[in-house]
């Protein structure tokens, strides 16, 4: 591997200018002349928006502009569009309400913008818009989803009877009937997954630059994948050409999902600069991203799920409530369908399996894809069925995993995904060991001496990444392909950029990417630029998400380093007069093996550019590009396993023990893959303690700062104690499946299965505070 | 509109500001000290941490002229030329940071998390002192591990002194 190359937890080459205070974030990004923009925002859930009055503000200093939700639909901007269609169980297509990038005529969740105001600084602007008057008419609103789809409910889009966007069937209802008429056993159970506010740590911005003699946009923004912004804006959004638009996402502090958005406020900020003709920028605060921000989640599932005589799983029968909030974002509508209920075999051999997913329209934040995006939700309900059925069973819960566990592959599940390869027994086992299971039960009695409940869970995940097959996505309805792009330039003096459409927001890609060159080519990582996240730069790419820049980005660039390889090698041969099949490529040599002949790869590049003793025909120059198209999904999966102590007269949860066992395939650099995992279970356990987005029933968010939402903190957290079980992913030719959702995905069943064993009652739902055990183990 | 002295990172300036003005805003916007990063509106997440006069404070807590007079020490302020302070070099040993938002925060707040404690540290510690800074990449497991690191290297460093 050389000690830069794959498998190496190389320092990451990115921190330094991190850890110096020189990153460059969009709010960083000055230019001259430059204005700012405040969005004026409804505080109503639902209303109608009569009129706005912005002539006191319009003569206040420095303001420049005070523009509104009309005259952006009068200038043909295009309303905001969800990119991946759902058919109902009746054949009809879904019900998408319209939704301008800023509203003109109605608001449908608090923080919805109505109007802008440009103005020379952030606090004229600011003080502004206190000064622009909207008339609203407020309108009756709903929250969730139980009481969205009752008759009589408000009702948000015309497009849209009853709120219901799409009613969506998976699998085989038939043979699932079957399977329950000939169970020994039913399990059933309900789960509502909480409503989370995905929370990176920077806010979103926009720096929106119109250049009117060019007619060419530039925008800087927070966002995970720049070429996609750029192709939305402008094939539907009608804000420019692409080659009139430059989209730019420098360093970005996290997106976990809501930066793959394109949102009104970046449309604006470019739509606003041509109109003042000067530069925008816009930088939200934090409660502008807890009402803004796309959330994750929110789904009200009723399961039920049948089992033979000697515990083998017969069917899994699921209906699923899904809160979309006021609008479809994005990629909201796969979700709860393609995301989530392909993955309800978890890692079972399920013979049979219906899904029925009904998307509901509210009065909040649109719901799109966080962290894990439907695989949570999905892998939490199976993890927590397995749990309660263990129970009613009275099965240890390890040992019913193991009796349903999918042991041969390939295996087709009754819900699309065609599992390639796991071995679920040893990550269970790892896990298993790792956490003493076997002596749990001695460590439970010692804890209950101390006046301690102690509980113990499991979580087994499975889910699919490295998105994906662009061919499958389509059928499936996907509005675009989801391939990488990527390009080798060796330099003539033998230094190597790589650029590729893959977009690093924390994932360490100027590091992990660098180690495959080393590796293949031998010259240390300090040699290697990864060049990504401008449109200008790049030529195209689809960006980070589904963690499939290891599995998709990377192969792309190796595709793409292959093929230098190959014209290097023929460069090679000819300047030390060998046969091409002679050379081999070792330590940035290239050498004509089994002789002391050897070339450097500065001396090959250098050959390369000077173009005076090639190959005849072969044109001058190294660089290479190519687009890496996967044929299946990969298929990380894993062990969870907590342990914990729950204070009956406090309610409050402490952690013994945390232990994960996960099958990536092939790790490129552990030490990074294992903080994608330490993030990922950092907000599964947030997801199972602390976080919920919570609205009243009028749709007022009241879990709208840092001071109501509880985001994990350090000493709400263990250490982890990590472990990994390998079976390389044949999908691709590194042997890789991502990292970078597992422990979000996998976490949070682990903990509350934990705690409901603690406290001997297996209804509690998350997040599972202090006050809600306290109450659950107190309820008569 | 006043005019706040103070100096920064060892050098004295002078700037003309709204008396509104935030310190952060005033490193940012005026001395385009950009390191120092703003993550909430509630005084809640860290982002912003500095030092003023040795201690560590948020700068979204004080209006820039509340900091008159003061010595403020930002993250850009914080190695010796090229050789970086023993914390920041944990940090990027320990892979104590993923997309570096929270980053600067952190390291100023470690810093003196470990000034406090004279070294004397353990895990348990480290983490209920970093109460005050939100980090939502790395789950805690390696920063806790680089401030544990960085005061062993800072007592070493100290005694060579």
């Amino acid at each position: 591997m050389g000690v830069e190359g794959i498998g190496a937890s190389v320092v990451r080459k990115e921190d330094k200018r991190f850890i110096t205070g020189k990153g460059r974030y969009v709010d960083d990004v000055k230019l001259p002349g430059m204005t700012y923009a405040h969005f004026i925002r409804s505080p109503h859930a639902h209303a109608k928006v009569k009129g706005i009055d912005a002539s006191a503000a319009l003569k206040l200093p420095g303001v420049v502009a005070v523009l509104n939700g009309k005259q952006i639909v009068d200038d043909k901007v295009g309303n905001l569009i969800c990119g991946w269609a759902i058919t109902s169980k009746d054949g009809s297509p879904m019900k998408m309400g319209a939704w301008p990038a800023m509203a003109p005529e109605t608001v449908r969740f608090v923080g919805q913008a109505v109007a802008v105001v440009i103005a020379e600084s952030k606090n004229l602007a600011r003080d502004a818009a206190e000064a622009v008057v909207v008339d609203y008419e407020e309108l009756p609103a709903v929250a969730n989803v139980t009481e969205a789809i009752k008759a009589g409910a408000p009702q948000l889009h015309p497009e849209a009877p009853g709120n219901q966007i799409y009613d969506w069937v998976i699998g085989d209802e038939n043979a699932v009937n079957d399977a329950f008429s000939k169970a020994a056993n039913v399990v059933k159970l309900d789960v509502t997954n909480n409503r989370l506010a995905p929370n990176p740590m920077e806010p979103r911005s926009a720096v929106a630059d119109y250049n009117e003699a060019e007619e060419h946009f530039t925008l800087y923004t927070t966002s995970q994948n720049p070429h996609v912004a750029r192709l939305v804006l402008s094939a539907f959004y009608n804000i420019a050409p692409e080659h009139k638009l430059r989209v730019i996402a420098p360093d970005v502090g996290g997106g976990f999902g809501s930066k793959i958005y394109i949102y009104p406020e970046e449309m604006v900020a470019l739509w606003a600069s041509k109109k003042v003709g000067r530069p925008v920028k816009w930088t939200g605060d934090r409660t502008e991203a807890f009402l803004t921000d796309a959330h994750g989640r929110d789904h009200v599932t009723h399961a039920e799920m049948a089992f033979d005589a000697n515990n083998k799983i017969l069917g899994f029968r699921v209906k699923t409530y899904a809160n979309f909030g006021a609008y479809m974002s994005l990629f909201s509508s796969a979700v709860p369908t393609y995301l989530y209920a392909t993955l309800l075999s978890g890692q079972y051999d399920v013979p049979a399996i219906h899904a029925e997913v009904i998307a509901v329209y509210t009065n909040t934040t649109p719901v799109d894809a966080y962290r894990g995006a439907g695989r949570p939700e999905a892998s939490y309900l199976i993890e927590r069925m397995m749990e309660t059925a263990a129970r009613q069973l009275k099965v240890d819960p390890a040992a019913l995993r193991k009796t349903n566990f999918i042991t041969q592959f390939p295996h087709q599940t009754p819900v699309i995904m065609a599992y390639d390869i796991g071995d679920f027994n040893a990550s269970l086992d790892a896990a298993m060991k790792a956490i003493d299971y076997a002596g749990f039960a001695g460590r439970k009695a010692q804890a209950k001496a101390q006046g301690k409940l102690r509980g113990i869970g499991v979580s087994c995940y499975i889910e699919a990444c490295g998105i994906a097959p662009s061919k499958a996505v389509g059928s499936l309805g996907a509005g675009v392909g989801l391939w990488e792009s990527a390009e080798v330039r060796v330099n003539p003096v033998g230094t190597i950029e790589v650029l590729t459409g893959s977009h690093s927001h924390g994932q360490g890609h100027e590091t992990v990417f660098a180690q495959l060159i080393s590796d293949r080519l031998g010259i240390p990582i300090s040699q290697v630029s990864i060049v990504h996240g401008d449109t200008d730069k790049v030529q195209f790419g689809m960006g980070t998400y589904g963690s499939r820049s290891a599995a998709v980005g990377l192969t792309a660039i190796l595709k793409a380093v292959e093929k230098v390889e190959s014209k290097a090698k023929k460069i090679a041969a000819h300047a030390l007069e060998a046969s091409e099949a002679d050379i081999v490529i070792e330590n940035g040599e290239f050498k004509v093996t089994g002789t002391d002949k050897a070339i450097a790869l500065p001396m090959v590049a250098l050959a390369a550019y000077t173009a005076h003793n090639l190959p005849d025909g072969m044109e001058p120059g190294l660089k290479e590009s190519a687009f890496y198209d996967p044929s299946n999904f990969t298929f990380p999966a894993g062990a969870y396993i907590c342990e914990l102590e729950v204070d009956p007269g406090t309610g409050k949860t402490s952690f013994v023990n945390f232990v994960a066992a996960d099958d990536f395939g092939r790790l490129i650099n552990p030490m990074i893959v294992e903080g994608q995992v330490h993030g990922g279970l950092a907000q599964g356990i947030g997801q199972a303690l602390l976080e919920h987005a919570v609205y009243d029933a009028n749709g007022q968010p009241i879990t709208a700062s840092f001071m109501d939402y509880t985001m994990p903190r350090a000493d709400d957290l263990p250490s982890f104690k990590l472990s990994h079980t390998t079976t390389l992913c044949p999908g691709n030719p590194l042997g890789i499946k991502g990292c970078g959702e597992a422990g979000a995905i996998g976490a949070s069943a682990a903990v509350i299965n934990a705690i409901t064993d603690a406290i001997g009652k297996n209804n509690l739902e998350m997040p599972a505070t202090p006050d809600r055990v306290w109450r659950t183990i107190h309820a008569a | 509109m006043s005019t706040v002295k103070l100096t920064v990172n060892g050098k004295a300036v002078s700037v003309d500001v709204e008396d509104r003005t935030l310190l952060v805003h005033l490193l940012r916007d005026h001395l385009n000290l950009t390191g120092t990063h703003v993550g909430c509106d509630t005084s809640q997440c860290g982002a912003c941490v500095v030092h003023i006069d040795g201690r560590a404070v948020k700068s979204c807590t004080i209006l820039a002229g509340q900091a008159d007079g003061a010595s403020v020490t930002t993250i850009e302020g914080l190695a010796k030329g090229d050789e970086l302070h023993p914390m920041q070099a944990a940090f990027r040993d320990n892979h104590g940071l993923q997309c570096g938002y929270c980053t600067p925060g952190m390291i100023m707040s470690a810093v003196d998390i470990v000034q406090r404690h004279g070294g004397q540290l353990d895990e348990a510690t480290v983490r209920h002192e970093l109460e005050g800074n939100i980090c939502r990449c790395t789950g805690y497991h390696n920063i806790v591990k680089a401030v544990l690191d960085a005061a062993g290297r800072m007592k070493v460093a100290q005694a060579a002194e």
